[in-house]
C-alpha cells in the first residue's frame, strides 16, 4: 500500500531552516536600518509563546477557524448541491446561468459593506463572506465536472437498468469528483485569505483582528505570528483536500 | 432469443430503414463512416428518439426505456467505469436491478470465468490492456443475460491479432449462448469473418443485404464501390488436385484455390490482393498471370491499373510510391501473382 504524506518534512525542511537562519542573523546584526521594525525569528517565536500561553491566540484563531470552517463547510455543501442539480437538469442550468454569471465575479470582499448593513457587526458577517467566497467557484467546478462526463458512460448505466438517480450517484458524481475537488482544495485555502481581510476591516476577534491591534501598537512580532500562522493554515486546509482526493481518486484515475 | 425487426426507421442520416435480424442470428451491419451505423444501434437500444417502430419477436417496444428492453451494448470507446474495478464493473448491472448479493458474486464468478478474465478482477480499467478491457467491457454486458446484444465496431482500437483472435473466440461465444447480436463495421474482411449475413449500410439506406458471398460476388453499385470492388473471373473448367486444393481455368488464367468442393462457378479477389511485378518472381509457377498493363489510373495515394491477359482483364491497386519505383507505362509486359488464400470461391452448391 502506498502511504499518503500530508507533509513531506524531508529536505523541504532544510531551505526553511536556511531561510530563518537568514533572518536571525540579518536581525541581529542590525543590518538594516531601523531594526526595531524587523524582529529576529527568536523574538517572534518568543512571542508566539507568550500568545499561546496568555490564550490570545487560541480564542482568537478559534474564532477564525470556527467562521471558516461553518461558512466553508455551508457554503460547499450548497455549492455541491447546487452543482449538481444545474450539471444535471439543462433548464434549471438555463435558468440559473445567467444569474450566477453575473455574481460570481463580484470579489467576496466586494460585498462587506452591504453586509454589515444588513447583518450588522456579528458572527453571521464573515460567516456569510466565507459563504460566498466558497459558493461560487465549487458550484462553478462541481457543474464543469457533472457536464464533461461522457455521455456513453451515463448511456451504458442507462442500459445497465440503472435509474436516474442511481446512475447520477453511481457513475456521474464519482467522475466528476477530480473536478469538485479542485474546487474544494482551491477554496479551502481561499477561505483564510478571505476570513482574514474581513476581521482586518470588520470584525474586533479573529486573526485578522488581532493583527490590525498589533498594528495600532506597532507589535511587528505579532504581526509576524499571525502571518505564519495563516499560511501554515492556508496549506493545512489546501494539503487535506489533496490528501482527501487522493485516497478517493488515485487509484482509478 | 429474440428477433428484431426495424420498420420505417428515419433518424439523422437513416431513412425509412427496413431490416429484419432473425433469432439467434450474427448480423454484421457494414458501412462506411458516417452511414447511420451507430444510430440504428442506439434506436434499438432506445437511447435516442426515432421515427418509425422497433419490435422484439414481432412486438413493439418504442414505449420501452433503454433499462427494460434487455440489450447488451459494447459502445466502440467500451465506457468501463474508471472507477470501478473489474468485478464492480461486471456486477454494476445486476446491482442495479437489486438482484441479492450470493446471485451477483456467483454469476460474476461465472463471468470472468468464461471470459477467462479470473486473474483480473480486482483491476481498475486503467491497468488493463486493450484486449482485457474487451472482455470486461464484453462482460458487463453480458451480466444481466440480454436477449440481443449490440456491438459497435469494438475491435477497433485493438491491434489485428488480438482483435483476429477475440473475434473467433466471440463468434463461438454468441453460438453458445445463441443470443441475437448485431455486430457494426466499416471493415468487409471482419464483417465477412463474423457474419451469416450481412447487411450493408450506406447514406442511411440499407444498401444490400445477403450472405458474405452473396455481397462480395453479387455487390450492387454501392456496395461494390465501398467493398472495392473486386475482379471476378469466370470458371470455365475445374481440376481437384485433392489436399482441399482444386486447380481452375478462367479463359487463359490458371489458378490454384483452397476448396473442398469440386465445382467452382466464380473466383474473387480484391484490386488490392493482387500482387504486380515488373520482373518475374522467383517461385513455382503457379497462381501467376502475365499481362499487358493497359489502363493506368492515379490517386493522390495509390495507383490503380488494368492488367489484360487473353480476354480477362484484372484490376490491381496498389501504393502509388511502389508503382512508381517500377517505371512502367501502358503496354508493358508485368506478372500478376493471385494468393490462394486472398481467393473467394462461389461453388456449385451455393
Amino acid at each position: 500500500m502506498k502511504r499518503y504524506k500530508i507533509f513531506k518534512l524531508k529536505w523541504e525542511i532544510i531551505p526553511i531552516i536556511t531561510f530563518l537562519g537568514i533572518w536571525e542573523i540579518i536581525a541581529r546584526l542590525n543590518l538594516i536600518p531601523g531594526q526595531f521594525f524587523f524582529p529576529p525569528f527568536s523574538v517572534v517565536l518568543t512571542e508566539f509563546w507568550h500568545l499561546t500561553i496568555s490564550g490570545v491566540l487560541g480564542s482568537n484563531f478559534v474564532s477564525s477557524l470556527i467562521r471558516v470552517l461553518i461558512g466553508f463547510f455551508a457554503g460547499s455543501i450548497t455549492g455541491l448541491f447546487i452543482g449538481i442539480i444545474m450539471g444535471w437538469n439543462n433548464l434549471v442550468n438555463r435558468s440559473l446561468n445567467p444569474i450566477i454569471s453575473l455574481i460570481y465575479p463580484i470579489p467576496a470582499l466586494g460585498w462587506l459593506p452591504l453586509l454589515m448593513l444588513w447583518f450588522g457587526i456579528g458572527e453571521i458577517l464573515p460567516i456569510t463572506i466565507i459563504f460566498i467566497c466558497s459558493f461560487f467557484p465549487i458550484l462553478y467546478n462541481t457543474v464543469t465536472g457533472i457536464k464533461n462526463v461522457d455521455k456513453n458512460y451515463i448511456f451504458v448505466a442507462r442500459i445497465l437498468g440503472a435509474s436516474d438517480l442511481k446512475i447520477l450517484s453511481t457513475v456521474v458524481i464519482p467522475l466528476a469528483l477530480p473536478n469538485i475537488f479542485t474546487g474544494l482544495r482551491l477554496e479551502s485555502g481561499m477561505a483564510w485569505r478571505v476570513i482574514i481581510a474581513a476581521e482586518m476591516v470588520a470584525i474586533p476577534t479573529g486573526i485578522g483582528a488581532l493583527m490590525m491591534k498589533a498594528e495600532s501598537l506597532i507589535r511587528i512580532d505579532i504581526i509576524i505570528v499571525c502571518l505564519i500562522v495563516l499560511g501554515v493554515m492556508c496549506l493545512s486546509f489546501e494539503k487535506f483536500f489533496a490528501f482527501l482526493e487522493n485516497k478517493l481518486t488515485n487509484r482509478w484515475r | 432469443m429474440s428477433s428484431i425487426t426495424l420498420k420505417n426507421i428515419s433518424k439523422y442520416v437513416c431513412k425509412d430503414v427496413n431490416l429484419e435480424i432473425f433469432d439467434k442470428e450474427l448480423l454484421v451491419l457494414l458501412g462506411p463512416n458516417g452511414a447511420g451505423k451507430s444510430t440504428l444501434l442506439n434506436i434499438i437500444a432506445g437511447l435516442i428518439d426515432y421515427e418509425g417502430s422497433v419490435l422484439f419477436d414481432n412486438k413493439p417496444v418504442d414505449m420501452l426505456p433503454a433499462n427494460q428492453r434487455r440489450i447488451g451494448y459494447l459502445f466502440q470507446e467500451l465506457n468501463l467505469f474508471p472507477h470501478l474495478d473489474v468485478s464492480a464493473n461486471i456486477a454494476y448491472g445486476l446491482k442495479m436491478q437489486k438482484r441479492p448479493k450470493n446471485e451477483i458474486k456467483a454469476r460474476v464468478e461465472e463471468l470472468l470465468q468464461i471470459m477467462k478474465i479470473k486473474h483480473l478482477s480486482s483491476r481498475y480499467p486503467k491497468e488493463l490492456s486493450g484486449g482485457e478491457k474487451q472482455r470486461v467491457a464484453l462482460a458487463r454486458a453480458l451480466a444481466n443475460s440480454p436477449l440481443i446484444l449490440l456491438l459497435d465496431e469494438p475491435m477497433n482500437s485493438l491491434d489485428y491479432r488480438t482483435s483476429k483472435y477475440l473475434r473467433t473466440e466471440f463468434k463461438m461465444l454468441q453460438k453458445r449462448l445463441g443470443i441475437t447480436t448485431i455486430y457494426v463495421t466499416h471493415n468487409f474482411y471482419e464483417a465477412e469473418e463474423m457474419a451469416e449475413r450481412i447487411a450493408v449500410l450506406d447514406k442511411g439506406r440499407v444498401e444490400q443485404i445477403g450472405s458474405p458471398k452473396e455481397i462480395f460476388f453479387h455487390p450492387t453499385e454501392a456496395v461494390n464501390d465501398f467493398i472495392g470492388a473486386p475482379n471476378i473471373l469466370n470458371c470455365d473448367y475445374c481440376n481437384r488436385l485433392g489436399f482441399g486444393l482444386v486447380e481452375v481455368k478462367c479463359g487463359d488464367i490458371t489458378l490454384v484455390v483452397y476448396s473442398e468442393r469440386e465445382k467452382i462457378k466464380k473466383v474473387a479477389i480484391l484490386p488490392e490482393d493482387i500482387y504486380l511485378s515488373d520482373a518475374r518472381p522467383p517461385g513455382p509457377d503457379v497462381n501467376r498471370v502475365i499481362g499487358r498493363l493497359s489502363e493506368i489510373e492515379e490517386s493522390s495515394s495509390t495507383v490503380c491499373c488494368t492488367v489484360t491477359t487473353g480476354k480477362n482483364s484484372l484490376k490491381v491497386k496498389l501504393p502509388k510510391e511502389i508503382f512508381v519505383g517500377m517505371s512502367l507505362s501502358s503496354g508493358d509486359e508485368v506478372w500478376l501473382i493471385l494468393a490462394p488464400r486472398k481467393l473467394k470461391i462461389i461453388t456449385g452448391g451455393e
